[in-house]
């Protein structure tokens, strides 16, 4: 017979097995979907998740593609933690992404060591501002942050087609959707020569850094940890609760401009219509899956990374469309959430005898 | 300028069409939602809804096969939720999420043989009748099934919540879980009836996309409608009658978008585009200010996971 206990504290150690859990599950799942789609299970999964990073180019392209993921991640963790639901990391990167590719154009056909910082800093700048529309809407007008940070996704989306194609397109670009290239000063140096991995993953590991001291040094990390279990502990504990949430709001904004930073002066160099195969989204699975620790969102965003990379190799060689990876993501997050039932529940499997 | 009545009557027509797959997917969530479950997956079970209605139609031929499917795998996706959401008691937001980024893969996924192929013409109403009436004519005639279903729905959802016995048990799970428990309710089952439910409509809304509205199947066609239909359950404060009103408002933003872009208005087509997210907030900003009316109309346990302890 199987019983159900509820644990009287929740589980420490399985705090952190099940999201190892709910990547095993997701391969089992995902190879179950290919073979309801007539693929070999175990030859899909080796073209999706094997196949692609069995070489140096294909690792530096999961890096690229990490990078990103864990910066918004690591931003997000912050809104989390404190519970605000800041859902549209998306268009804080591309509005991040719209003010330092503004920034780069200005400075174009222009070199100095001076403009990448000013770059990079007008896209933390950007998402911050971006961010703090939600943020300033949910504590002085009590609106509903995911729907309102979600809308914006859409907006910002719309504004970057508007300048790609209108004002900021690249007035020799026989009409292309895209700007002109930025000047070398304004790109983010590539690390390795014939690799794409450029120097925007040093940004990630700076905010992986800087967030495991704010959040396990500081008060602030505290108070941010005290407000999210519960609100009520947090206000007898003299917490600022409007000031809390605009803060966090602005920097997963700021992480996530960062990310749009990266992406268009990172290898592209340009700003053109779709910047971010849906980043600022994906990253939402990372920031859960990786626990909201710092630690563990580098090692989720190389896992869903992978699903990125995998996805196109399955449409090249298997003609799987890309958003399988979508699947794959979206499975992971309902394994990974299911399998908290363990934290707070233990199943006992008890014997016959009385 | 004369202005032809049945113009108007015509512009009317178009923006209660548009309006359809909001009022259906808003109802539906509406209902889920007074019974305390926030489920964000809404844009996921539209675009279900939306390649499950197509497909079916295509193979199976039938349109009735087609629309019911629709439905049923609607119900089908908000199952998962609400096994995890009741039974694995989830996080509410996180596993709608999940629930809308799993729904646009798995359609994408389901919908690639289905790109290009060209819809079926679904049959419509009262068709002779359109010009016997001006102005009232082309509203009140030659609407699919769907159409009337949607704009009865928010009378009907109405008096259920109202009128009926278990209206008033889905107000009660909503409001206040212990006691409705304690009063011998089976509150987990209610609110698995609830999420199925508004899965089923939102599935409907996502086939009037792809059988009615625009006949084919596009990646990610549903556009943030989900999302839309999300928000004008805030705007209404909970009241069916009121997204009628919502969901005209956003249908009329999507077609006078259409027109001035024909008549040659010189503003950017994406800042036309952008209009229906942007007047989302600005209503919301509107709505949510008084906070003393939204606490009094939201549902009480509203995105709270109940567990009863046995």
């Amino acid at each position: 017979m199987i019983k159900i206990v509820k644990r009287d504290q929740p589980s420490r150690a399985i705090f952190f097995f099940t999201p190892v859990l709910a990547i095993f599950l997701t391969l089992v799942a995902g190879g179950l979907i290919f073979f309801i789609l007539g693929f070999k299970p175990f030859e899909a999964l080796k073209f999706f998740f094997i196949i692609p990073i069995a070489d140096k180019y294909g690792f530096s392209e999961l890096l690229l593609k990490a990078t990103p993921l864990c910066l918004i991640a690591i931003g997000l963790s912050f809104c989390f933690k404190s519970n605000n639901w800041n859902i549209g990391a998306e268009g804080q990167l591309t509005f991040g992404a719209i003010v330092s590719g503004g920034v780069a154009l200005l400075f174009y056909e222009q070199e100095g060591f001076y403009i990448l910082p000013i770059v990079i800093l007008a896209g933390a700048i950007g998402g911050m501002l971006y961010a703090s529309i939600p943020a300033i809407l949910k504590t002085y007008f009590n609106t509903n942050e995911i729907l309102v940070s979600l809308m914006l996704v859409y907006v910002s989306k719309l504004i970057l087609d508007y300048l790609v194609v209108g004002p900021w397109s690249n007035p020799e670009g026989f009409n292309f959707p895209e700007t002109r290239q930025f000047s070398d000063s304004a790109k983010l140096p590539l690390l390795f020569e014939g690799l794409r991995i450029h120097a925007g993953i040093f940004l990630a590991l700076a905010a992986v850094v800087i967030s495991w001291f704010v959040f396990y040094k500081t008060y602030l990390g505290f108070q941010m940890k005290v407000a999210g279990f519960s609100l009520k502990t947090a206000k007898y504990a003299g917490y600022k609760g409007k000031k809390m949430i605009i803060l966090v709001f602005l920097i997963s904004g700021a992480c996530a401009g960062l990310a749009g930073v990266g992406e268009i002066t990172g290898p592209i160099g340009q700003l053109h219509r779709e910047i971010s195969p849906d980043y600022g989204f994906t990253a939402i699975i990372v920031a859960f899956l990786g626990r909201l620790h710092p630690v563990g969102i580098i090692f989720a965003s190389l896992v869903v990374a992978i699903t990125y990379l995998g996805a196109e190799t399955a449409q090249i060689f298997m003609q799987i469309p890309k958003y399988t990876g979508q699947v794959f993501q979206g499975m992971i997050l309902f394994f990974l959430l299911a399998s908290d039932y363990l934290l707070f529940f233990k199943i006992k499997f008890i014997g016959s005898k009385k | 300028m004369i202005i032809d009545i049945n113009f108007i009557g015509l512009i009317i027509a178009s923006i209660m069409a548009s309006a359809v797959p909001l009022i259906l997917a808003s109802c539906g969530e509406l209902i889920t939602e007074r019974s305390g479950v926030l489920n964000l997956g809404v844009e996921g079970m539209m675009i279900i809804g939306a390649i499950s209605g197509f497909a079916l139609m295509t193979v199976t031929g039938s349109l009735i096969i087609a629309i019911f499917g629709a439905m049923l795998a609607g119900v089908l996706i908000s199952t998962i939720f609400a096994f995890l959401t009741q039974t694995l008691i989830t996080n509410h937001v996180a596993t709608g999420l999940a629930l809308t980024i799993f729904g646009i893969g798995i359609s994408a996924m389901i919908g690639k043989n289905f790109v290009g192929i060209p819809g079926k013409e679904f049959p419509v109403f009262f068709e002779g009748l359109k010009d016997t009436i001006p102005l009232l004519g082309p509203i009140l005639f030659g609407h699919s099934i769907v159409f009337y279903f949607a704009f009865a729905l928010p009378f009907i959802t109405s008096y259920f919540l109202k009128k009926t016995k278990i209206g008033l048990i889905v107000r009660a799970v909503g409001d206040s879980p212990e006691s409705a428990s304690n009063q011998g309710i089976n509150v987990r089952l209610v609110r698995y009836a609830c999420i199925l439910y508004g899965g089923a409509m939102s599935g409907l809304a996502g086939a009037y996309l792809s059988m009615i509205y625009t006949p084919q199947w596009i990646e990610n066609m549903t556009g943030g409608r989900g999302w839309i239909a999300l928000a004008l359950v805030v705007f209404s404060t909970w009241n069916p009658i009121k997204i009628l009103i919502g969901a005209m408002i956003f249908g009329g933003l999507t077609i006078i978008q259409f027109h001035m872009q024909a008549i040659g208005v010189r503003i950017p087509v994406q800042f036309l585009t952008a209009l229906p997210y942007i007047v989302t907030i600005i209503v919301l900003v509107v709505i949510s200010r008084d906070s003393r009316k939204i606490r009094l109309s939201t549902p009480s346990s509203l995105g709270k996971s109940f567990h009863k302890d046995n």
